[in-house]
């Protein structure tokens, strides 16, 4: 097992908030290789026998634990995809923290490719929280493309956080869900690109059973030439309901393509979309100037109180 | 002392000019309790706004303490001492409560420090610290924040842009208590009110009555007030509050 160094000790600090080994379940991954594994006595983790990636296996039941899975990558020029699937069992009640730091100080690309697969049994209640981040200044692009496929079962119920702040030059992420009779979904998706950065999110919400709910809120910020595609899809195939709402500040040459979509296959589903891409009122800067802040200040207060 | 010289604020209408501050002087003491009224449009916000630099002037100077600060930046004229509660108070997703008063006060604010501010102004706080300055506060709420953060710069000159409009009618005794707070806390301190309610006009000690753009009287209040009771520059509060509230 490799030891971590201080660099991705501070990326994982980043990604997780985590300062020391957290308590429960861990997985620690730097540069390809495993760092650091805890399992307990509810919680499995065990590496695919083809060494693509991780399943980690939650007993039915299981309440008031968590598991971390950070994913570290602090040399130029590492690709790598990961399958990691999770196994959430019946009536479970769970926090799952990823996340992915790239720290690129080379001239080469790194990129790592997560797909993560959630499959989430009947009445287990999850909350999932992925944060990415980017940094070191080398010519190396620092590339994400995670996919995250989503299955649930009768009466789950799935929050999602996805952060993307800093750092990352290119990313596609998708995510893909279905839902059963009673499940509900409510994801929060924060992204900020700055630089010439592209981020490209696509979300797909299959409801298939009756009384699903989702509820899909994406807001961004788009900063200097950088470019963003948000596509958010809700399919209606049951009696459900679904919402999905883009929310954008777009400043500088940035650009935004926001495509909030509904598709309904039923007369019962109820779905509501809504897009809103909107510079920084001016007000509000006058706003936070008048509290002694210069406008530059007033910005990045109004930024991280969107993004918050 | 604030003293505008000579100020005017002209817009483009269809194609042509308009004047909505006229050619306008102006001297306001310190430690005085100044209100200043007249009708909806006179140009009052719009004065309010030059003051806080907000609105440049088309022309004209305007001085704080005999230093010309017409050309400072809102930010500079902020750090001055120049506060202002606007009259329809700005939201901002994600943006708390704390996280306003923090940056009004300057300083990394301990919970205990903020919620003072707020029972100020009659709001629970422990309900409200956390609470985004969204569009899910309502109007009253809103607008009681916007008083607190002004509260908490310690201006050395507050500009409360009709700071009664949407307050219910048992707060405004607590709302008139906190400006004559205010007013004793600093001798030195200016407050400048704008508002049409002749309860607030009564406790001035200076009122200024601006209609076009122009300052049409100024003097204490016990001159101006009977001159302008009964005209449409004031709303007589107490007559109508009294039949439809009773006790106050
Ligand atoms: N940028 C602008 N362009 C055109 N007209 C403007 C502009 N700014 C202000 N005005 C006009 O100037 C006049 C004065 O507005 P102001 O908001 O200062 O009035 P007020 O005295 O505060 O009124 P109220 O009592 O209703 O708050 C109004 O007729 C308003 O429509
Ligand atoms: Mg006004």
């Amino acid at each position: 097992m490799e030891k971590l160094d201080e660099i991705q000790k501070r990326m994982i600090e980043e990604l997780s908030g985590l300062h020391e080994v957290p308590v429960g379940a861990y997985n620690f991954r730097a540069n390809s290789k495993l760092a650091g594994r805890n399992t307990t006595a509810n919680i499995d983790i065990i590496s695919k026998d083809d060494g693509s990636g991780i399943d980690i296996r939650i007993k039915p039941g299981t309440v008031k634990e968590s598991v971390h899975i950070p994913v570290v990558i602090s040399a130029s020029g590492i690709k790598e995809t990961v399958y990691n699937d999770f196994y959430v069992g019946e009536g479970s009640d769970v926090v799952i923290v990823a996340g992915c730091g790239i720290h690129n100080c080379g001239n080469q690309d790194s990129q790592h490719d997560g797909i993560h697969r959630f499959h989430i049994e009947k009445n287990a209640k999850v909350k999932y929280v992925e944060k990415h981040y980017g940094s070191g200044d080398g010519n190396g692009k620092r590339l994400l493309n995670p996919v995250t496929e989503v299955y649930m079962e009768e009466g789950s119920s799935l929050e999602m956080e996805m952060v993307q702040i800093k750092g990352v030059d290119s990313t596609s992420r998708k995510t893909y869900a279905k839902l059963a009779a009673g499940c509900k979904m409510v994801v929060q998706e924060r992204l900020m690109t700055h630089g010439e950065q592209y981020a490209y999110s696509l979300y797909d919400v299959s409801l298939d059973g009756d009384g699903s709910a989702a509820d899909v809120v994406s807001r961004s910020v788009a900063r200097d030439t950088s470019v963003q595609k948000l596509d958010l899809l809700v399919k209606g195939n049951a009696a459900c309901s679904g919402h999905t709402e883009c929310d954008s500040i777009i400043m500088d040459q940035g650009k935004i393509l926001a495509v909030p979509a509904l598709e309904a296959h039923s007369v019962d589903a109820q779905l509501v979309h809504e897009a809103a891409i909107g510079k920084i009122a001016g007000e509000q800067i006058d706003k936070l100037m008048t509290l002694g802040l210069t406008e530059q200040e007033a910005e990045e207060q109004i930024v991280n109180g969107f993004l918050r | 002392m604030l003293e505008l010289k000579d100020v005017s604020f002209v817009v483009e209408e269809n194609g042509g000019e308009k004047s909505i501050i006229d050619r306008l002087n102006l001297k306001i003491d310190d430690g005085k309790f100044t209100v200043i009224t007249g009708p909806n449009g006179g140009g009052k916000s719009t004065l309010a706004k030059i003051i806080a630099g907000i609105k440049q002037p088309t022309s004209g100077q305007i001085l704080l303490d005999g230093t010309d600060i017409t050309g400072m930046s809102v930010t500079e004229r902020a750090n001055l001492g120049i506060g202002y509660a606007f009259q329809q108070p700005v939201r901002f997703k994600g943006i708390r409560v704390i996280d306003l008063l923090r940056i009004a006060a300057g300083k990394d604010l301990k919970i205990p420090e903020a919620c003072k501010f707020l029972s100020e102004v009659g709001l629970c706080a422990r309900d409200y610290i956390d609470r985004e300055i969204n569009a899910s506060l309502s109007g009253g709420e809103l607008k009681r924040i916007e008083i607190a953060t002004v509260i908490a710069r310690q201006a050395k000159v507050a500009l409360f842009d009709e700071p009664e409009a949407g307050i219910d009618l048992w707060s405004f005794q607590n709302l008139i208590r906190i400006f004559e707070r205010l007013g004793s806390e600093k001798s030195d301190r200016t407050i400048v009110i704008i508002s049409h309610q002749e309860r607030i006009l009564k406790i001035a000690d200076e009122i200024i009555v601006l209609a076009d753009g122009k300052v049409k009287a100024q003097g204490a209040s016990e001159e101006i007030l009977p001159t302008i009771l009964g005209t449409s520059s004031a709303v007589d509060a107490c007559s109508l509050l009294t039949k439809e509230g009773g006790e106050i």
